[in-house]
């Protein structure tokens, strides 16, 4: 039995507050070299065009100007950005120089740059590069872009793929149902918006590199900029300092980066590039837009028997990292938490002249969630119950877990019925109904609505023979490795990439408790592929669920080797040794080593076992057998002024069951930053591109990130039903919030709306629209 | 080029600048204070706040001359001989933060707020912040500690 306070499960304030409220944090943009040169990009201004002539001779005249390029100048050395997830075996994926060469698709591709002393001098000379563009039609909207005759972004047509998966027999379970759901939803385009911009700072020696980059995923970057521009993987180290938020839109590997890379090889100086906000909401991967036709066929008594899925994905212009596989992220979950004997999916993805999407907060699973908990509640509309009784007959239910779903996936534990009972009265589910049907009596001009989503997602990504299955072309394992350092402090060195999940915190606390060290006394070392040369960085909820196992079972080997040369210490068996409170103890006696006296001793190797190596260090690599499936109850109450459509959340309750938790501070972080995301979806972003294909939101002035003005106080509450298929019962709780978050607060505002016959509005859903959406409904 | 003399953190500087250095390129560029990050163009974001004799202001909005004279305060000058002040102490404390980024102007901005209003409410706080935006805590916790900085700044004057 241990005495010291267990260390997970507690609230420990983080350890990387320490530099972040200071000001000493090391942000990519932060680092000057000498001799450092600045990068600019001149960008395309034009959606669809050929590039006709280029000439920068005036640029390379300009002012402390050391080099101007095209994407000419580069030829075949730049490469092709690459796409790891070639979802179909005749996928289209087309070349896509990181500078444009011939044609540009987008607003905001690159075509060239200028390389100058200082920031200010290089932006100034891109006004000297002339370049003669030919237009061509753009193509924005993805059934045109599919129609007969539309003009092709890329020679052979605008679709990229179709892929296709279901269980059981759909068409018999839509065959004379009762009841039949169909609804269209669009997913609109969004753009990340991590608070630091990117940037990118390369160096060399002569022929190895080292690449500074506000990335999520160094070492998949490290390996990809090798693919990408031939300089041999061992020839470059990849840093991701501080970074400052990323929500998968630094899980990317960017023109930028490989263009600086390569700038920085040809001029042999270090070169940065940092992207203003403008730049970056351009330029950054978009998330989302998606339209979903979703049909659910049901019994009289809304009893699921189907649901058929047929979705339209905008690839933008090129396939970046993942941008085919965020579909199929959701493709697994549209079935929810509910039981039905069919389920049908297709998705077509299709090529427009509009930035690429790519990763973006749940990635997938907020769509399939949206989807799913939107047509449950037109469900439970049309026959006429609550919505949350149609999802009670619906669910599976707490006894009957482990379920394979019509997903083609085992939800291996959840309890529905708890967080949905937690929810509910933290809510004050009934009392709000009660008002809610009293403001209705009194035709009150401000309505109220309450909205319910009842959540799953699949997290830890993930098992790397499931990845392989999907035609991903890595695997899902993570690495940490566990230094017991001569003195009897630990250094966690792991291959997760945090950028405010608080690994170092979490991590330390793992070790703390399997090791029986103090918290202070270990620090986490990430992000650098010389100190962390392992890992599969850090996405998809994965980092305690992949990431967290692979620390814990390092600490176990570590412990296994401790314990051979405590034993030869103590001049006992090594089964005659207990291990608590940082200690092996022989049983029944007083005698002990610490863990840190154990450090030293093999430190010094003066008395080991005869033939063991001095060292206790072990590193251990996880790969999980199976996803984890957090799942939760989110109740949301809106209220909407019907005479200027403006709506205003009351209150926000949110269950969520992410399993046994690690440090329940950083978890309500999180789950309250995923609930402003999802309600930013739900009321206020939007990437809007006008007809010739401009990109009209591009500053935070035009692309509406919610304030804290704009958003409530959050309830948040949790169950635990640990997950059973890693040893800490652990879930994920990264896109949580997010999934959850968005259809209950559209439901919501569909529900306060619902006495005007409006059954959906487009999302975001603004002032206008509401207002508009109800001048059709009454008139 | 114009000649300027700014105090940063308690030391003076003197230099020469292009007028249209923006005075958050002069801290970060030209002085080495990084602590102030860039998160936008268009003084929306509100990351690259700091106190210009003693009021907040977005130092990517001022140009580096118009500065001249002036006294300014960056996170990196908030710690007194490595005691925090009580604002970033209780950013720690209510995990009001979580990539940090924003975190530098959230800080000064809620400092700046303090000092106009030193007993707000939850709505005064919420719209005295809403030229600052983070993207990762949803903001429930910053509320939190900005209450709690209020009443130890009051305790601690």
């Amino acid at each position: 039995m241990s005495t010291t306070e267990a260390e997970i499960g507690r609230a420990r304030r983080r350890k990387e507050d320490a530099r972040l409220i200071t000001g000493r944090t090391q942000w990519t943009d932060n680092i000057q070299l000498p001799g450092m040169l600045h990068v600019a990009f001149l960008r395309s201004p034009m959606a669809h065009a050929r590039i006709i002539r280029v000439d920068v001779s005036a640029a390379k005249g300009q002012p402390g100007v050391v080099a101007v390029f095209s994407g000419q100048d580069f030829g075949d050395e730049q490469g092709s950005l690459p796409c790891a997830w070639p979802v179909t075996e005749d996928i289209v994926i087309p070349d896509h120089p990181p500078m444009a060469t011939s044609t540009v698709r987008y607003v905001g591709e690159a075509v060239a740059c200028v390389i100058a002393t200082d920031r200010y001098k290089a932006a100034d000379a891109l006004d000297a590069i002339e370049i003669d563009y030919e237009p061509l039609p753009a193509v924005l909207d993805m059934n045109e872009a599919l129609a007969e005759g539309a003009t092709p972004v890329h020679e052979g047509g605008n679709k990229s793929f179709t892929w296709k998966f279901g269980t059981g027999d759909a068409e018999a379970a839509f065959r004379d149902a009762p009841v039949v759901i169909e609804r269209t939803y669009v997913q609109q385009r969004l753009i990340p918006s991590a608070m630091e911009p990117r940037a990118v700072v390369a160096q060399t020696d002569g022929d190895s590199f080292i690449v500074h980059s506000a990335t999520q995923i160094p070492h998949i970057l490290r390996v990809m900029l090798a693919a990408t521009t031939g300089i041999p993987e061992h020839k470059i180290r990849v840093i991701a300092p501080d970074v400052g938020g990323g929500f998968g839109s630094k899980l990317q590997v960017t023109a930028e980066e490989v263009l600086t890379l390569l700038i920085s090889k040809r001029l042999g100086r270090p070169v940065k590039w940092t992207e203003s906000r403008s730049e970056g909401n351009l330029t950054v991967h978009h998330g989302r837009d998606q339209i979903q036709r979703i049909s659910l066929a049901a019994s009289a008594d809304g009893v699921l028997r189907g649901v058929k899925v047929d979705l339209l994905a905008d690839m933008g212009a090129y396939l970046m990292l993942v941008t085919p596989g965020i579909p199929l992220l959701g493709a697994f979950m549209y079935t929810g938490v509910y039981k039905m004997d069919a389920y049908d999916f297709t998705c077509t993805g299709v090529f427009t002249t509009k930035m690429p999407t790519d990763a973006y907060r749940g990635a997938g699973r907020p769509e399939a969630t949206y989807a799913i908990e939107r047509a449950m509640d037109e469900l439970a509309h049309e026959i006429g119950v609550d919505p949350l009784e149609i999802r009670r007959r619906n669910w599976i239910k707490h006894e009957e877990f482990p379920y394979a779903t019509a997903g083609g996936l085992t939800y291996d534990s959840g309890n529905y019925e708890a967080a949905t009972d937690r929810a509910m009265a933290l809510f004050g589910y009934d009392k709000l109904r009660a008002e809610q049907a009293d403001r209705r009596d009194r035709n009150d001009p401000v309505q109220l609505g309450i909205g319910v989503s009842t959540y799953t997602e699949m997290c830890g990504l993930a098992p790397s023979r499931v990845l392989g299955s999907l035609r991903y072309a890595a695997g899902g394992w993570e690495h940490a490795t566990i230094r017991m350092l001569p003195t009897g402090k630990v250094e966690v060195v792991t291959g997760t990439s945090p950028h405010g999940q608080g690994h170092e915190t979490a991590w330390s606390q793992i070790v703390a408790d399997s090791l029986g060290v103090p918290f202070d006394d270990v620090a986490v070392l990430h992000g650098d592929t010389a100190s962390s040369p392992r890992g599969m960085d850090t996405y998809g909820s994965r980092s305690l669920v992949v990431g967290g196992i692979a620390v814990l079972q390092a600490c176990e080997k570590v412990k296994e080797n401790a314990k051979q040369v405590a034993a030869h210490l103590l001049e006992c068996a090594p089964e005659d040794l207990e291990f608590t409170d940082g200690a092996f103890r022989v049983r029944g006696t007083e005698a002990a080593k610490t863990i840190q006296e154990i450090a030293l001793a093999t430190f010094a190797a003066h008395d080991l076992p005869e033939g063991f190596e001095p060292q206790l260090d072990a590193g251990s690599t996880f790969d999980p057998e199976a996803f984890s499936f957090p799942h939760g109850t989110h109740l949301c109450a809106i209220e909407v002024d019907t005479e200027t459509g403006e709506s205003k959340i009351r209150s926000y309750v949110a269950v969520d069951d992410i399993g046994n938790v690690i440090n329940p501070l950083i978890v309500e972080g999180q789950v309250h930053g995923g609930i402003a995301q999802g309600i930013a979806q739900a009321l206020y972003e939007e990437a809007v591109y006008d007809s010739d294909g401009n990109l009209l939101t591009t500053t935070m002035a035009d692309y509406l990130i919610p304030s804290a003005a704009d958003l409530p106080d959050f309830t948040t509450a949790r169950t635990v039903t640990p997950a059973t298929s890693n040893p800490l019962g652990v879930k994920g709780v990264g896109e949580a919030g997010t999934i959850a978050s968005t259809p209950a607060v559209v439901n919501a505002l569909v529900d306060a709306l619902s006495p005007y016959g409006i059954r959906d509005v487009a999302m975001p859903c603004t002032p206008e629209r509401v207002w508009r959406a109800i001048q059709g409904g009454t008139s | 080029m114009s000649r300027i003399t700014v105090t940063v953190d308690g030391t003076k500087y003197e230099e020469e600048v292009e007028p249209r250095l923006l005075l958050v390129h002069f801290l970060r560029d030209r002085l080495g204070r990084t602590g102030t990050p860039i998160g936008c163009d268009t003084s929306n974001c509100g990351a690259c706040t700091v106190l210009m004799d003693g009021r907040s202001v977005k130092s990517c909005s001022v140009l580096a001359v118009q500065a001249d004279g002036s006294d300014i305060l960056t996170i990196e000058g908030l710690a007194e001989h490595g005691t925090l002040h009580p604002m970033q102490r209780a950013f720690h404390e209510e995990h009001a933060l979580q990539c940090g980024y924003c975190t530098p102007g959230m800080i000064l901005a809620s400092i700046d707020l303090i000092q106009d209003n030193p007993d707000p409410s939850e709505d005064e706080i919420r719209s005295g912040l809403e030229g600052n935006l983070c993207r990762c805590t949803g903001y429930s916790n910053i509320v939190r500690a900005v209450r709690k900085g209020a009443q130890e700044m009051g305790a601690t004057p």
